[in-house]
Formats: structure tokens, sequence, C-alpha cells
């Protein structure tokens, strides 16, 4: 069990730093849509649309950190199996 | 003089006057393109919080030969208010600070155009008028441009003839001034909203 915690903590570190360095490394908050600016030829105005897409920022960041390390202090708690030899009588 | 020959001098007479002075336009700022923005931005410790919003509408008087007697109305949709941040925008429409519930519009209502300076097809100016946000109005100057582009309807919406007018304006508002979570969250949210308006409105002629 303690093993079991202490690497689930390391993959969902990893996954979480993966995750969010590979979107970009957002040192803002997570956004769940991005704006698109559309230029209107005929008067100059830049249109803004909304597209449906996840950025991660620093509290995915913070978040994802204090689960794993949450989990691997957790396993604290779990003793680490130990082979027991019988004594002789 | 006959009656058809009076007829016919008052229709000349009403011709002549009708081309020798333009008259005031209304122009109407529902963009069908959904091209009409509004942009807010507030300071934050961690990022500048940005958003946009497109639900504009409204009407506004224009009269090319004489700028300065500009009036109208226009009208943000609040529940049109964006920020891509999901947790941020539920904020931003729920009861604490915009209530787009209890409040569903934020307007500004133009008065009078003053400092008009007018080159080409560009006028700007310093515009007064009443600005409405969470159910506080407070009169408010604020600097504009209007760009008058004659016969460019036709441009933008195919088969509709007419001209387009273009109002931009940027200027601060303080939220407190709005009811807005006054003496709160100051050291999180700025109290300063700076504002960019960048809307098109048309005015189609048969």
């Amino acid at each position: 069990m303690k093993r079991t915690l202490q690497l689930l903590a390391l993959l969902i570190l990893l996954a979480t730093a993966a995750t969010w360095l590979g979107t970009g490394a957002s040192r803002g908050w997570t956004k769940t849509s991005v704006a698109v600016k559309t230029l209107d030829e005929v008067t100059g105005i830049e249109g803004i649309t909304y597209q449906k897409k996840f950025l991660p920022g620093v509290d995915f960041l913070g978040a994802g950190t204090a689960l794993a390390v949450g989990l691997a202090g957790a396993s604290l708690f779990f003793r680490k199996p130990t082979n027991r030899k019988q004594q002789p009588n | 003089m006959n009656l058809s020959k009076h007829l016919l001098l008052t229709g000349l007479l009403a011709g002549l006057a009708y081309g020798g002075q333009a008259a005031p336009q209304s122009f109407d700022f529902k963009d069908p393109k959904s091209v009409n923005n509004a942009i807010f931005q507030l300071d934050a410790p961690l990022e500048s919080i940005n958003g946009s919003a497109n639900g504009i509408s409204g009407t506004v008087t224009f009269d090319p030969e004489n700028p300065a007697a500009v009036t109208g109305k226009i009208i943000v949709t609040t529940a049109s208010l964006t920020v891509p941040n999901p947790l941020q925008n539920t904020h931003l429409h729920g009861p604490n600070w915009l209530d787009a519930a209890q409040f569903p519009e934020i307007s500004f209502e133009a008065k009078s155009l003053a400092n008009v300076k007018t080159a080409d097809n560009v006028t700007t100016g310093d515009l007064t008028g009443t600005f409405t946000l969470k159910g506080v109005a407070k009169d408010i100057t604020v600097p504009v441009k209007l760009t008058y582009l004659k016969d460019k309807l036709s441009a933008r919406v195919p088969n509709l003839k007419g001209d387009l007018l273009v109002i931009r304006a940027n200027f601060p508002i303080n939220r407190e001034d709005f009811n807005i979570q006054p003496g709160q969250y100051e050291d999180k949210v700025s109290t300063t909203i700076n504002l960019s308006l960048a809307i098109a409105g048309a005015s189609p002629q048969p």
C-alpha cells in the first residue's frame, strides 16, 4: 500500500508538470477558453470570439502538486512490508 | 399658377433642400457580424483580468455635417461579458460583482460632444453622457473617435446600401463608484476598470 501511494503521487506530480509545461507553462490562472481575434477589414475593428481550449495555469500546477504531496504524506502512515522470520523455539 | 405647377415647384424646392443639407442619420449598432465588442481589463497580482463583451445594441443619431450634435444610447448585455477562467466568469456574473440577473444591461447614453475636431471623415471629441452599471447611473466624459464611412455598408453586408459609423472609446471607470464590491478585494482586484469600445453601426438606405 505504501509503495502504491508513493508511485501514484509520483505519477500525478509528473503528469501535472508535463501537462503544464506541454501547454505553454502559463503563469496565470487556468483557462478553459482562449480569445481569438479577427479583423473586420471594412471597419478596422478586431472582433473577439472565444474558442474552447484547456490552458492549465499555476492553480492547476499547485493543485496537482498538493495532491501528490498529500498522497506521499499519507503513505507515511503505512508500514513498510517486512519479511518476518520465525524465531526458533 | 395651376395646381400641378404648384406641386412641381414645391417638390423641386423640397428636393433642393434635401440635397443641399444632409439630415441626421440613425445608426443601428446591433451588429449582424458580431464583431462589435467592448473590452475590459482589471489589474490583479497574478495576472490582469481581461475579458470582452459582444452583446451590443443601441442607436446613435449622427449628422456628418454637424458631428457635434451626436446623440444616442449604446447598450451592452451584462451576461455577454466573458473572461477565459470559468470560476472568474461565474463570479463576474454573480450577485457580488455585476449581478447580471438583476442588472441585465450596462448602458451609455450620449448627451453632448465637446472639443470637436473633424478631419475628413474622422471626428474626435469629448463625449458626455450617462453611464449606467449595476443600476448606478453616473455622468462621465469620455474621449471618442467617430469614423463616418459613407456608402460602405454594402462592403460589409451584401445587398444593403448605406453608411457606417465606427465609434471607438477608451476610458477608465472606478468599480466602487458603481457599487461593485466597494472597499472589498482592493489588494486582489484593482478598483480601476479600463474599458475599450470598438463598435460599428449601420444606417441602411433604400
